[in-house]
């Protein structure tokens, strides 16, 4: 077991402390992501006009190799944990307005009524109605968002030794020292799996109103029981096909 | 500024335009391992996906075996690939590729056939088609536009990512970035970063039109 839990004292971390700093250097970027998303979002939403040009920015954006993004950032942050970490926040942005206006925009104009007679202002009604209506879009953009994140902060490594787990992998072939490089590729996918059920887990208790999957499918409750991988649920009211966020953001941007 | 000059100076020395290190021959690598990687992953995904969205079976199967693949480091995978398989050709480098847009097309495809309207669905039973008939005669056809979006998705992050072939010594627009990084000449990894931008979006003004002749003005109309 040592060949794949020894770590190179070069690292300076231990095997614990890897993955606490890969958690940290990956999911801090999709918490500033989602701060940073929701305003933006809402403009979207506001102002209709501004949907198709963010989403061409956004897509020109995450069309840019993490790496290459990393290295001209070396220029103005330096080796460091933020340089890693500025890259992470535009992709999770990228990811995330896309996903918080459609699931915003989903909220039907009956609920956005009934929500105006019962007296909410425009705040409360974001608030109270529409924010928690959108959660499942929402989360489906937070779990792309954040496996994605785990898995490039790998690629910091090769800007000198900020990739976290990722330094395994550099280490691994500098000393050769394969087992190192088992190690760094099973726990960061195992951290994207734990990370992702962990966000589904929030999902849940974030809905209580949401039909459970494996309830709902035993009643067979019509094609709103259908088990759904985009995790929303497709309703005959629904016209359209609800896309996953990032395919939406795409798709939208070529129109 | 600073950038946009490092991207000027890139493009405007004629060096860059010509040989095995020029341009239009990396550009054409990359094109290469990102279209190879696409057909790999679409000749797996789109089968299984299309079958099990027409047969309404495997969903969470599917969903489980996307999260998985999409779990994977795709940097990570690749040096590990290396390491275990050496340097032999590209097949080090296609398979986090693979990885990578494997997930997207299954999970689309999937996701597409499911959510056609069941009323032609349905008619197209009544009339007394059989179960392969319904499924490329009106469920492909009709989430066509969802099937190619899954497949652009898929090549987007594939085009980006093939940078990292450079890594392991192959060519591709990542020679750039990877040899820029090591030169310590920003104007290579900017230069390289803003061809591979380029060819994402391309890559979106391609699906664009491959969605405009292979679409049915009839599914188009209805959206």
């Amino acid at each position: 077991m040592n060949a794949y839990f020894d770590m190179p004292s070069d690292l300076q971390h231990s095997y614990l402390g890897l993955i606490g700093l890969h958690l940290r250097e990956a999911l801090l970027p999709v918490l500033f992501g989602l701060v940073v998303a929701l305003p933006v979002a809402q403009l979207c939403v506001r102002f209709k006009w501004l949907y198709s040009p963010v989403l061409w920015v956004t897509t020109v954006l995450y069309a840019i190799p993490s790496l290459a993004f990393f290295v001209v950032l070396i220029d103005y942050t330096g080796a460091t944990e933020t340089t890693v970490m500025i890259p992470l926040t535009v992709y999770s942005l990228v990811l995330l307005v896309p996903a918080i206006v459609d699931g915003v925009r989903s909220v039907s104009p009956d609920t956005m009524a009934a929500a105006t007679a019962m007296g909410f202002g425009p705040v409360q009604r974001y608030l109270k109605v529409q924010l928690p209506i959108a959660v499942p879009a929402i989360f489906a953009g937070l779990r792309l968002a954040a496996v994605s994140s785990i898995s490039l902060v790998s690629v910091g490594t090769l800007i000198g030794n900020q990739g976290a787990l990722g330094n395994l992998l550099a280490d691994g072939q500098f000393y050769h020292r394969t087992p190192l490089i088992v190690t760094s590729v099973v726990t960061t996918a195992l951290l994207a799996i734990l990370v992702d059920g962990l966000l589904v887990l929030i999902q849940t208790l974030l809905t209580p109103w949401a039909p459970r999957g494996g309830k709902s499918a035993g009643k067979g409750a019509g094609k709103s029981g259908r088990p759904s991988l985009l995790r929303r649920r497709t309703t005959s009211a629904a016209r359209e096909p609800e896309p996953a966020a990032a395919r939406a953001a795409l798709e939208d941007a070529v129109r | 500024m600073n950038v946009l000059n490092f991207i000027n100076d890139f493009f405007s020395d004629s060096a860059n335009w010509h040989g095995t290190t020029g341009i239009p021959h990396r550009l054409l690598e990359h094109v290469e391992y990102s279209l190879l990687a696409l057909l790999i992953s679409a000749v797996i995904g789109l089968p299984i996906g299309l079958f099990a969205g027409h047969a309404g079976r495997g969903g969470y199967a599917l969903a489980a075996f996307s999260t998985a693949a999409r779990a994977l480091p795709s940097f990570g995978l690749l040096v590990l690939m290396t390491v275990w398989l050496g340097e032999i050709g590209t097949t080090p480098a296609m398979i986090p590729l693979v990885a990578l847009a494997v997930a997207p097309i299954l999970v689309t495809s999937y996701e597409a056939i499911r959510s056609v309207d069941p009323a032609p669905v349905d008619a197209a039973r009544g009339m007394g088609m059989s179960s392969a008939a319904v499924l490329f005669q009106v469920e492909i056809p009709a989430a066509l536009p969802l099937i190619l979006s899954g497949l652009r998705s898929a090549a987007i992050q594939v085009v980006s990512t093939a940078t990292i072939a450079a890594y392991i010594g192959l060519g591709g627009l990542g020679r750039y970035i990877i040899d820029g990084l090591a030169q310590h000449t920003y104007g290579k990894v900017v230069g390289g970063a803003t061809l591979v931008a380029g060819l994402a979006i391309v890559t979106i003004g391609v699906f664009y039109l491959v969605e405009r002749l292979a679409v049915s003005p009839g599914v188009r109309r209805g959206r």
